[in-house]
């Protein structure tokens, strides 16, 4: 059972034929057996989840209609609230905190009936790509557990990887859905920013930030997309629009006379042979289905990241400045006689870990008087000539296309100390963010070299999100087709693995 | 650029995080090589590139002006350090010759 996909499971779950309840047990005893190993999960809220399937077959009994996923249940990210539970964003700052109020998508997540499990395992306040930096200790790679599931929405990948949820929500600021997802071998969709809202997200940078659906296949992840996808007056930059008809692309897959764009930047020095090699024939898959392939060239792609990493550390400088110690988190050295200033200084030392600290600073730096422009200011031009650069692709194509991920997931603790070469790991995520496009990560393989999950990025101008669904539903069934089964069907048993 | 362990300090003072001696140490060098990175955005040339700060073209953005159900105080201090007589009770603000 738990390796059904979400939409079996609904279909099932409505039919009668197993209950939401026997669905979540299963799940909870599989968190059980193998979480001690993958280290997916932060919280486990089993109580409340075998109420919320219990309500769902209540109402199934009773005749009334539920939505496409009810009863299903979802690994959500620790950094989205849910009342009742705590919510750390994987930083001992937050140890214990537990919010009065529930996130947007969460409360969509819960009136269409979906399970939720537990919080998911991230790095902390979501800076980083490999999990690492939690406080509560990393997520291992279900691949192979001496290796990172990728971040910061590691344990949302691990989750969905190990069959201890069938979806589960993940944000997205520069690749924290899509690299997991890539390095997992799972789905992961970033939405057009403003397309889910951030109501509820804690905030690391307000521009780029962006929640959405993670699934093992790209039918599900449409309909977790649908789900928590819309307008919402708690968010100011909520797009006032109807969402993408991504279900419908999802079913369909034809991307016959779709022109896509290879982008020319995002190949070469540094990509792994495997990664390239499952790349070019997954673009050889869609041409066959009839898509028509052309190479396109970004030149400002070059700058995305020293852009990316002036503008996300000035944003989560500012965003992080809440945390200081006086209406909610961590507090120390308030012994009477220190000042607020001391106490919050303090307890910010004690809260933080290394990379939130390194962040922080370097966001400091670019702000502050004399840098600005140099700085923060040039970066936002940069971001500009980003935009443009895509604006001129889409006029020849309708999504581009590019490996999700340098490589494959690399070894713990390999590149934990050295922040520059973990961030390298963002190079092809980055662009999206700082556009505000529609993005997404499929799995294409396996690289020959060391048998890991290689990821497809496909990316699509905004508010058109459906072309992600369509061009990642045809790899899905031409490749599900010529491997026999889904990647996941290969990966090896955790208890093997232990 | 060489970032020297005082201005990291002085760095820490503004971002209210007081680092330890051996932090210094190890943070200087690594800020120091992430600001060498970043600064290649000088290359860009952009001088009449209008800078973006927000990937969607909103200005303000309003509602209307409505009394509309919030936290109670009770929910909003329930995650509070600390307490008193339902307010956030906090540090001495001001200092010893105020």
């Amino acid at each position: 059972m738990i390796r059904s996909t979400a939409a079996d499971l609904a279909a099932k779950i409505a039919a009668q034929e197993v209950s939401a309840v026997e669905v979540t047990q299963a799940h909870l005893d599989r968190i059980a057996a193998v979480d001690p190993a993958v280290h997916a999960f932060l919280h486990v809220d089993g109580e409340r989840a075998l109420a919320q399937a219990a309500a769902v077959d209540a109402r199934i009994t009773a005749g009334e209609q539920v939505g496409p996923l009810a009863g299903v249940p979802l690994a959500l990210k620790d950094v989205l609230t849910y009342s009742g539970a705590p919510t750390t964003c994987g930083s001992k700052f937050l140890q214990g905190w537990v919010p009065p109020y529930d996130a947007t998508v969460t409360k969509r997540l819960l009136d269409a009936g979906i399970v939720i499990l537990g919080k998911t395992n991230m790095d902390e306040f979501a800076m980083g790509s490999s999990t690492e930096n939690s406080a509560y200790g990393p997520t291992h790679n279900p691949w192979d557990l001496d290796r990172i599931p990728g971040g910061s929405g590691g344990g949302s990948s691990a989750s969905l990887a190990a069959f201890e949820a069938p979806l589960a929500i993940g944000t997205d600021t520069g690749g924290s859905i899509r690299q997991p997802a890539a390095v997992t071998g799972t789905v992961g969709v970033k939405p057009t920013y403003g397309g889910t809202s951030r109501y509820g997200l804690v905030a690391l940078a307000s521009s780029l930030d962006q929640p959405g659906p993670c699934a093992r296949t790209v039918l599900d992840a449409a309909l977790l997309h649908e789900v928590i996808a819309g307008y919402d007056p708690y968010d100011s930059t909520s797009i006032d629009a109807p969402v993408p008809a991504v279900v419908e692309a999802a079913r369909s897959g034809d991307v016959s006379g779709m022109k896509i764009g290879v982008v020319t930047e995002f190949s070469g020095e540094g990509y792994a042979p495997g990664v390239e090699q499952r790349f070019r024939e997954a673009v050889g898959q869609l041409e066959k289905l009839g898509a028509e392939i052309v190479e396109v060239s970004c030149p400002s792609f070059t700058y995305a990241m020293p852009a990316y990493y002036l503008i996300l550390p000035s944003e989560a400088s500012s965003n992080l400045a809440k945390f200081d110690s006086m209406r909610y988190g961590m507090r120390v050295g308030d012994n009477g006689s220190a000042s607020a200033e001391e106490v919050m200084a303090a307890t910010r030392e004690a809260g933080f870990g290394a990379e939130v600290k390194r962040r922080i600073m370097i966001g400091t730096y670019a702000l502050s008087s004399g840098y600005y422009d140099a700085y923060y200011g040039q970066a936002q031009k940069v971001r500009t000539l980003i935009i443009n650069d895509f604006n001129k692709a889409y006029e020849q194509v309708d999504v581009l296309v590019s490996p999700t991920t340098p490589t494959t997931a690399f070894k713990l603790g390999e590149k934990i100390d050295d922040p520059l070469a973990m961030y390298l790991n963002d190079l092809c995520t980055i662009p999206s963010n700082l556009a505000g496009n529609a993005s997404a990560s499929f799995p294409v393989g396996l690289a020959p070299e060391d048998g890991l999950p290689v990821g497809l990025q496909v990316i699509a101008p905004p508010l058109a999100d459906d072309r992600l669904y369509r061009v990642g539903a045809a790899l899905e069934r031409a490749l599900t087709s010529d491997w026999g089964g889904s990647l996941l069907s290969t990966i090896p048993e955790l208890e093997a693995a232990r | 650029m060489a970032l020297s362990r005082e201005e990291v300090a002085a760095l820490g003072r503004l971002a209210r995080i007081e680092l330890s001696t051996e932090e210094l140490e190890h943070l200087a060098p690594q800020l120091d090589q992430i600001l060498e990175h970043v600064a290649r955005v000088s290359e860009v040339a952009a001088a009449d590139i209008q800078p973006t700060s927000h990937p969607l073209p909103l200005s303000n953005v309003f509602r209307a002006d409505e009394v509309r159900e919030c936290l109670t105080a009770e929910q909003a201090l329930s995650g509070a350090p600390a307490v008193e007589d339902g307010r956030f009770r906090v540090p001495r603000i001001l200092g010893e010759s105020a």
